[in-house]
């Protein structure tokens, strides 16, 4: 145990990152709410929803970083986790129409009276509750993470079989939400929203408002995997990712570790997958596809996989370069650059853009100190 | 001499007359039959019709077939019947002849069910005698549906002539279904009849001995009854049959796309998930192939796939070559680094043939040989099936052998289970990786060119191919060609077992669970490798 737990917590780059992080949050909603229109410093409302998502889309990213930069396991599945965590709230948001649906049923959303239904299905009790649906965020990607990686972990499924099956769990998921009968709206998803906590979604108010809550929840969750790793137990996880039948022979239990990170992330997935939906006004299907699993996963590899500022960095970055190039004459080309850019991030930058920065920083550290001979350790990969 | 021409005018009027009385008399029946079309009531209508079938004249089967088409018009002024053709263009029904200027009040002959019914009777039993079998057959088969009582007389008569065995059969039916539901019946003829329809043993054959009235004789209800659940028994079997037919199709579909899986994923252990792709490419390889034909040697149509097979191993098999050149043999020993960038290669290939074929499926032909299906007792076969499971065992031997016997296949091997003893013996590893990754490759070029036979060409082909393939590669074994096999013809029997039950989705995701679930058990997959290459 350090002496100052504190400082091992929050070391310098993630003071700074956690202040930049407090600067975007201010800065944002007074450049949209107080600045006028007509200045150069106002921020659109259509760029408040963007970088809420952006947000969003990093916490997705840090999840999958402390899973696997810090413990080695690469899940291609990580999508479903934040669609089911979308869909929790997207329940609540569905209920929170009451009757200004097309049907005005104060009880059943539009698509269940078209469908002809005429109960509430039962796992739709209980959303009409903030709180519950709070807790389904949650509870719901836990749950199945937990499942899942209880029979993975335990039958010591690794390596590629891991990714491979929770891909194969992400299509399984989105071919189900797909069909009417399982009570989610099908290929339509849940859309239409109205109110949130008797906030107009629309509202820009509310807009910026989502937009603090996403980075209070991306510094809350930074802040649990910077304790994680620094922790004990984040040096047991690495020493899983490196060596994962050493460990296993000194006497730890390989798979519970991993079964609890796994299932923590998932949560994480879930939340932002929660903040997501409300900014974006939609939530469908087409979330669990395996593409956008990978694609997550490329935002981490970008940034520089067990380094967590990067997988932030990474989502910021790609999903930035996604939005220039989709909306202009290079619409087309979008695909060949981000297939390109798994290519490049893969043989060129293994390390990502933190990754390495730090391995450069580090060299020359080295060089400075070659006369003292007082190598630095290394940090680990 | 004024007399004898006097004579032979008289003699030639006679006869001319003679002649219109005969016609008249002979078109009596069909000319009287037609005023009832003429009267606006479904009941006239009725009986012209029965009237008609009656009469055997020539004209009435255009004349019904006009009937059913809503092309018959008639006016109840002058009392005439009309038939509307093609180009909209009336034709006296009597006469034949062209009208120019109709009345004025001409209008349809209204239809209702009943008496659509009973035209489809009547015309059933007219086309019983046409000269083609297959004619007469479909003719009996819509007598069978129909049930219609007034076409007994006719049945008998088409059964006495009737000489094709198939045609006999199907008439033979087509009476005992009346006999079934006629009410002046013996109950020994309805035994007999119910025997016929047992042996028939088919989906119509149930509907008809459950549709039977409840108020028959106790024997002959016990005879329905009997044959009602011998029916059923022949169906479930035939069901399962197809089912399976059904499965080992789909094997094949899944043994084809996986098959160079296995040996890139499995043999060299290297992810590729840009292996889907490879499929497209084959398929639009096809594509190529086909347009080319098309436009220059119309005549060789029937053998573009058999250009298309060499093309696509070629095609596919240099882009793999490429990929492991460029990408892949930097990434050895770092397998989920491979995956990702192999995927980021997927979402290149794809754009690029977006980019250059458009977003949409294109059209591929199946050659003539291919096209077309056949009975086998109680399922339907399409030959592009029975073809493609044909091509797909094919393909599966000639890899065995090839890995087996040949000095290529020997040093894959040898590369695959000790590298660095391999180089050691002078293998140029480097090289033997180059080729496996294209051979795995090129196999999946050419389970694009059979895919395109069946599914749609388009740039996500390879998409909807790879988890599956996947699944079947893990689920057979890694590194094992058998397990391939059996995994993929498992996982096809298997999904279509249940999707009746489960329905398609659900059946798929099942399957899904089902192979994670089986992961946990085995992780190794079902025909797991031992010893040290476990390791490796």
């Amino acid at each position: 145990m350090s002496a100052f737990p504190l400082t091992r917590l929050i070391d310098r780059s993630a003071t700074l990152f956690l202040v930049l992080l407090g600067a975007f949050a201010i800065a944002i909603p007074v450049l949209n709410l107080l600045v006028p229109a007509g200045s150069a410093l106002h921020v659109s409302t259509y760029l408040v929803a963007l970088l809420g998502k952006y947000i969003c889309y990093a916490i997705l990213a840090l999840s999958i970083d402390l899973i696997w930069g810090y413990a080695g396991i690469l899940s291609l599945g990580h999508g479903a986790f934040f669609a089911l965590g979308g869909y929790a709230m997207g329940m609540y948001l569905m209920r929170q129409i009451g009757t200004r649906g097309v049907y005005a049923n104060p009880i059943l959303p539009d698509f269940m009276v078209f469908l002809n239904w005429h109960e509430l299905p039962f796992y739709w009790y209980g959303f009409n509750w903030f709180a519950y649906a709070a807790l389904m965020v949650v509870l719901a990607p836990g749950l199945l993470a937990f499942v899942f990686g209880w029979f993975a972990f335990r039958s010591r499924v690794t390596g590629v079989y891991l990714s491979i099956i929770t891909q194969a769990m992400t299509f399984a998921l989105m071919l189900g939400f797909f069909r009417n009968n399982f009570g989610f709206g099908g290929n339509n998803g849940l859309t239409d929203f109205k109110d949130i906590l008797g906030f107009n979604v629309q509202a820009e108010t509310t807009r910026n408002a989502l937009l603090v809550i996403s980075c209070l929840a991306l510094a809350i969750c930074f802040l649990i995997c910077r304790a994680i790793v620094t922790s004990k137990y984040g040096k047991v996880l690495v020493a899983i990712r490196d060596a994962e039948s050493r460990t296993r022979f000194l006497g730890y239990r390989v798979e519970s570790y991993k079964l609890f990170v796994f299932t923590l992330s998932a949560c994480m997935a879930g939340v932002a997958g929660a903040l997501y939906v409300p900014q974006v006004g939609i939530i469908n299907p087409s979330e669990f596809a395996p593409g956008n699993s990978i694609e997550a996963v490329i935002w981490v590899a970008v940034g520089g996989r067990g380094t967590l500022i990067g997988a932030v960095l990474g989502a910021f970055v790609v999903n930035y370069a996604k939005t220039y190039f989709t909306s202009g004459i290079l619409a087309p080309y979008w695909l060949f650059m981000l297939g390109g850019l798994f290519v490049a991030v893969t043989l060129l930058l293994p390390r990502g853009i933190i990754g390495t920065y730090e391995q450069w920083r580090e060299r020359r550290f080295e060089k400075k100190h070659a006369a003292v001979s007082a190598a630095a350790p290394h940090a680990a990969e | 001499m004024r007399s004898f021409y006097d004579r032979v005018i008289a003699f030639v009027f006679g006869i001319g007359l003679l002649f219109v009385a005969a016609t008249i008399v002979h078109a009596g029946a069909y000319e009287d039959a037609l005023v009832g079309f003429t009267t606006d009531s479904f009941g006239d209508t009725a009986d012209a019709i029965d009237a008609l079938a009656a009469s055997g004249d020539p004209r009435t089967g255009p004349l019904l077939e006009a009937l059913k088409d809503q092309r018959l018009l008639y006016s109840a002024e002058a009392k005439k019947v009309f038939i509307k053709d093609k180009s909209d263009k009336l034709t006296d029904a009597i006469t034949g002849e062209t009208v120019p200027s109709p009345p004025s009040d001409v209008d349809n002959v209204r239809l209702n069910n009943r008496v659509r019914g009973m035209l489809d009777a009547a015309l059933g039993s007219l086309t019983l005698m046409a000269k083609e079998p297959d004619r007469r057959f479909d003719a009996a088969q819509s007598v069978f549906k129909s049930r219609d009582p007034t076409a007994l007389p006719n049945i008998d008569k088409a059964l006495e002539k009737e000489t094709e065995p198939r045609v006999k059969k199907a008439l033979a039916e087509a009476r005992a279904a009346i006999v079934l539901n006629s009410a002046d019946t013996t109950p020994e003829d309805k035994i007999a009849a119910i025997a016929v329809i047992r042996d028939r043993s088919d989906q119509d054959a149930l509907g008809l001995l459950d549709g039977l009235p409840t108020n028959l004789p106790p024997d002959v209800r016990k005879a329905v009854a009997g044959a009602s659940a011998k029916v059923q028994n022949t169906l479930a079997i035939w069901n399962a049959v197809q089912n399976a037919w059904y499965g080992l199709s789909l094997g094949s579909v899944l043994l084809l796309a996986a098959i160079g899986l296995a040996i890139t994923f499995g043999v060299m252990g290297v992810i590729n998930m840009a292996h889907g792709e490879m499929v497209m490419l084959g398929a639009y390889t096809t594509f190529v192939v086909q347009e080319v034909i098309r436009q220059k040697y119309p005549g060789l149509f029937d053998l573009s796939l058999a250009i298309a097979i060499p093309l696509a191993f070629i095609v596919s098999g240099a882009v793999g070559i490429l990929i492991e050149r460029t990408v892949i043999r930097f990434l050895y020993g770092r397998p989920l680094e491979t995956l990702l960038a192999t995927w980021g290669l997927s979402l290149i290939l794809q754009q690029a043939v977006r980019a250059s074929f458009g977003p949409t499926n294109k059209e591929v032909g199946n050659p003539s040989w291919m096209s077309g299906a056949f009975d086998l007792g109680g399922i339907t076969i399409t030959y592009n099936r029975l073809w493609i499971i044909c091509f797909t065992l094919a393909v599966f031997v000639a890899l065995l052998g090839m890995l087996r016997f040949t000095r290529l296949g020997l040093e894959m091997r040898a590369v695959t289970q000790n590298r660095a003893m391999a180089a050691a013996m002078g293998i140029r590893t480097a090289r033997i990786d180059a080729l496996t990754f294209g051979l795995g490759s090129g196999i999946a070029g050419i389970a694009g060119v059979a895919l395109s036979q069946i599914d749609n060409v388009s740039p996500n082909l390879g998409q909807s191919y790879i988890i599956d393939s996947f699944m079947v590669v893990v689920f057979g074994g890694v590194g094992n060609l058998w397990g391939t096999l059996v995994g993929a013809f498992t996982l096809g029997i298997a999904n279509k077992f249940l999707e009746p039950y489960a329905g398609a989705v659900l059946g798929k995701i099942a399957i899904l669970v089902l192979i994670i679930l089986f992961i946990q058990k085995r992780p190794r997959g079902m025909f797991a490798l031992k010893g040290r290459a476990v390791e490796a």
